[in-house]
């Protein structure tokens, strides 16, 4: 049983935050030199976190897999990020970012921590420009903003579509800072492979050096782990290839809980898969579908060009079967009708999961140009990718993962029921619920990482005396070998099949039967095939190679063993939680419209599940949600 | 479409590395460059040798990671385009296909065609950033700044940090790099106080590190997947003379206990 204790403040929402950081415990910058901490990524969440704590004073080390820490996932948002600015006086607010996120999280979020966020909002924006952010601005010099999807003002800031890029080059050029005045000590091209965890508290990490395959162990006095999202467990999603649970799966199989981990964000408009082959998926900005269309063929055995099929033989099955919203019903339902219509075999392309997105009618109306000035740098993206000219032929999509809201369940300082381990950004579940609105997300790297963990850590370090345990530790020569037996167990499989194979394999089945919309039956058959799938993983993998080399499928066999156990996981989860709620479609579950329907009776908590060992299930534990401060309320976007 | 593949092999940093012929049949036109080198890795790995080491990441053109020198061009022969955003269409069926790492003497290989590009973060370390905590700042519309410096330096923040200017450059020069670095900051009014600063201290790091000069080739620009200006190398030199010519100011590192 796990202990959920939030530690939320006393008072009124509105002055919480303040309340806590005047009551939190701090440490004197002359000690401060004397904790370590080490920091598990070094996306927007992770270096925005080793930055600013660098330059407190502590002593910090950061981790990253990629070659620099500049490369991180966060570096391919494109949009935006939010902030309650007001600058253009539309009535925006702390307030109003808040109730938009709680309510775009369909209320499965723990409304402090979002109230927190939207306060923050503001401020990550100052600290952004400070460091040479270049955002948008207007004629005047001041900042510009646009209008994402889900609210009533224009809130987001932006830099072209290089939104994610421009952060992350400013939180890596703060990191870099600290780097060169030695604060924070950098390990590039460096995998966590496990946690130290003594009398309960962890005391440190043992990663691999992927260059020398060198095992190497690291004490601490306090670990922050912002190590992104999970989405890479479908195989195909819009993550960055190196995207992995590794990081967050084994810190849950050492005590940590992990919660919601079903829920998962499927965005409507990304470029098909083209072929098996295929390694990762595109998005397209969903702002498409303002003026395309979308059909399939009503025959399943249409073989004509797209151009060449008369009106009355296209199936605009939105606009039929939603006439009221047609093209622009809400993303989760544009993604459930567009993999019912493939399902039907009425799907387009090489692979037979692709729908037509068509702008023959707006050209027809407004004028080619008119449309292609529009959308430029979609349609040139479009056609670098497949060849073809959405002006002269009908794009084709298809729905794909894209974020994913579950993580490692954190108290209101972010830590997580491992005393001493603090999760950040996407890889805790905190701000989002059950489905992020746009723009949100760098929003909730930034905040964690510049504003919330720096403060809320010294609370815990202050209470710890520095250094107490070092590397000669017991508990780390056990942990390192067990990373060494784990290691040596996928080189001496000498199996068939590469990691590939099953990654692939095991991302079907997820998309199967835990994807866009679930069903008891199917999560129970996808909770019957991962079990078999990873039978056949540790008896038939082949894998080249050892383990004291630069070896990159020894790397990926390592985090596709962990898909394989976390796959089931989020599985359990989709069984049981008995509603839908945001991104959680349960088929048994909806409203006359297809939209989720929420139990808040009996579901209104954080599903936390806690590690009970190898082949056993998960205990659930339950975390409450209350809504004092803004009650619930059902989604409506229609009226 | 099958294809006749040469790539440079190499174990580790201190072993003589070796160009390899591979043939690989089943390509299709559809396929990015990076999937036709992971469908040769699986079929490395099913005969039971050795996959190329690449190194990837977002496989959408942003994150900088994938470093392939394609048939002589760094990334390839599309303009404004990364290794992973090529296509195979762009190739003809039976085509030769020599595939080598990023080369410069700053950038050591690791393995096959991956390379150390620690030498960028370091130029960086020496003063790309502005000097910064994290708490309350002003609020950033009482510093308006026009669009039009703005648009200049998102321009160069463009850059993705690749190394294809090095790559592409006959004296593997990083002025490119390093200039549109330079310049993100150094056209924007909160980069001024630490301005000549940085570049001083930037392109000594650049020289440390052993990259080679500038010629004015161009090849950088031209090969550059983001298609950032050789104009920021000139703007660059201006900076550096005046960080010569004016009055060197007590840097941080120099000013007085009060």
């Amino acid at each position: 049983m796990l202990t959920l204790d939030a530690k939320l403040p006393h008072g009124p929402i509105e002055d919480m935050w303040t309340n806590h950081k005047d009551q939190l415990r701090l440490v004197g910058p002359n000690n401060r030199h004397k904790y370590k901490v080490l920091v598990i990524g070094s996306g927007l969440a992770g270096a925005s976190a080793a930055a600013s704590m660098g330059a407190m004073g502590y002593r910090v080390e950061c981790f990253c897999f990629q070659d620099s820490p500049r490369r991180a996932h966060s570096i391919a948002a494109q949009g935006g990020i939010n902030a309650s600015k007001n600058y253009r006086n539309d009535g925006d607010s702390t307030w109003r970012l808040f109730t938009d996120t709680q309510k775009g999280g369909d209320f499965r979020a723990r409304e402090e921590n979002v109230y927190r966020l939207a306060e923050l909002s503001t401020a990550i924006i100052d600290q952004c420009v400070a460091q040479g952010v270049p955002f948008a601005r207007e004629y005047g010099g001041k900042l510009a903003n646009r209008s994402f999807g889900g609210v009533l003002v224009e809130r987001t800031f932006y830099c072209r579509g290089e939104t994610g890029q421009q952060l992350l080059l400013g939180a890596y050029s703060a990191l870099e800072e600290q780097i060169a005045k030695k604060t924070v000590k950098m390990h590039t091209r460096t995998e966590l492979l496990d946690y130290v965890i003594v009398d309960g508290n962890v005391r440190g990490i043992i990663t691999r050096d992927l260059v020398t395959g060198k095992l190497e162990r690291h004490s601490a006095d306090a670990v922050v782990l912002a190590s992104g999202g999970y989405g890479n467990v479908f195989y195909l999603s819009t993550n960055a290839k190196g995207c992995n649970v590794t990081a967050n799966f084994r810190a849950y199989r050492r005590g940590a809980g992990f919660a919601n981990p079903c829920f998962t964000q499927i965005h409507p408009t990304s470029i098909p898969a083209s072929g098996e082959y295929q390694s990762k998926l595109t998005l397209m900005s969903e702002s498409l579908r303002n003026d395309g269309r979308i059909w399939v063929p009503r025959d399943p055995d249409e073989k004509r060009a797209p151009t060449d099929i008369p009106e009355a033989e296209r199936y605009y099955y939105l606009e039929e079967r939603y006439p009221r919203f047609g093209n622009l019903v809400p993303r989760d339902v544009a993604a459930r009708n567009a993999k019912d219509v493939c399902d039907q075999g009425l799907g387009v392309g090489p692979t037979g999961y692709g729908v037509y997105l068509d702008f023959g009618t707006a050209i027809e109306e407004k004028g080619a140009e008119a449309v292609k000035s529009k959308y430029s740098n979609l349609f040139e993206m479009y056609e670098r990718i497949t060849d073809d000219d959405p002006v002269k032929t009908p794009m084709r999509i298809y729905p794909a993962v894209h974020y994913t809201m579950g993580g490692l369940w954190v108290d209101y300082n972010l830590m997580t029921t491992i005393p001493g381990l603090y999760a950040a950004g996407e890889s805790n579940f905190a701000d989002h619920g059950a489905n992020r609105l746009g723009a949100s997300s760098l929003m909730q790297c930034l905040a964690d990482g510049y504003f919330v963990v720096p403060v809320t850590i010294g609370d815990y370090l202050s209470r710890q005396t520095p250094g107490e345990i070092d590397i000669n530790h017991d508990q780390f020569a056990e942990v390192e070998q067990d990373c060494r037996d784990n290691l040596n167990r996928l080189l001496t499989i000498n199996g068939t099949r590469s990691s590939q194979d099953f990654h692939r394999e095991l991302g079907k089945i997820m998309w199967e039967h835990c994807g866009i919309s679930r069903n008891k039956d199917s999560l129970e058959e996808g909770l019957r095939k991962i079990p078999e799938l990873r039978d056949q993983f540790w008896s038939d993998l082949k894998l080249p190679g050892e383990a004291s080399e630069l070896n990159q499928s020894l790397e990926h066999a390592g985090r596709v063993a962990d898909f394989l156990d976390f796959g089931e996981l989020m599985c359990q989860d989709a069984l049981a939680r008995d509603e839908s709620c945001g991104c959680h479609l349960r088929e048994e579950y909806q409203t006359e419209e297809n939209e989720a329907q929420r139990n808040d009776e009996d579901f209104a908590f954080v599903s936390v599940f806690e590690y009970k060992g190898e082949g056993v299930k998960p205990e659930l534990n339950k975390e409450p949600l209350e809504f004092k401060a803004f009650p619930l309320a059902t989604r409506n976007y229609k009226s | 479409m099958k294809i006749h593949l040469h790539i440079w092999r190499q174990e580790s940093p201190d072993k003589k590395g070796r160009m390899e012929s591979y043939d690989l049949d089943g390509v299709e036109p559809d396929m990015s460059f990076l999937e036709m080198m992971d469908v040769l890795n699986e079929k490395l790995t099913g005969e039971g040798q050795s996959p190329v080491a690449f190194d990837h990441d977002c496989r959408e053109g942003v994150c900088g990671a994938c470093s392939m020198v394609i048939n002589g061009q760094a990334h390839g022969p599309k303009a404004t385009t990364t290794t992973c955003q090529l296509y195979m269409r762009h190739f003809k069926d039976g085509a030769e296909i020599y595939i080598e790492p990023f080369r410069s003497g700053a950038f050591p290989v690791l393995r096959d065609l991956m390379v150390d590009r620690s030498a960028f973060d370091r130029i960086i370390q020496a003063g790309g950033y502005i000097s910064n905590h994290s708490g309350p700042k002003p609020d950033p519309n009482s510093i308006p700044i026009e669009p039009a410096v703005q648009e200049s330096s998102l321009d160069a923040a463009s850059c993705i940090g690749c190394g294809a200017c090095v790559a592409a450059c006959p004296n593997g020069s990083a002025m490119l790099f390093t200039s549109a670095k330079v310049s993100h900051l150094g056209m924007l009014p909160q980069g001024q106080p630490e301005r000549f600063e940085r570049v001083a201290s930037m392109v000594d790091q650049m020289e440390e590190e052993g990259f080679g000069s500038c010629r004015n080739y161009a090849e950088c620009e031209a090969q550059c997947p983001k298609g950032i200006s050789i104009a920021f190398i000139g703007r660059m030199n201006a900076d550096y003379l005046k960080s010569k010519l004016i009055e060197p100011v007590d840097g941080r590192g120099k000013m007085h206990a009060q």
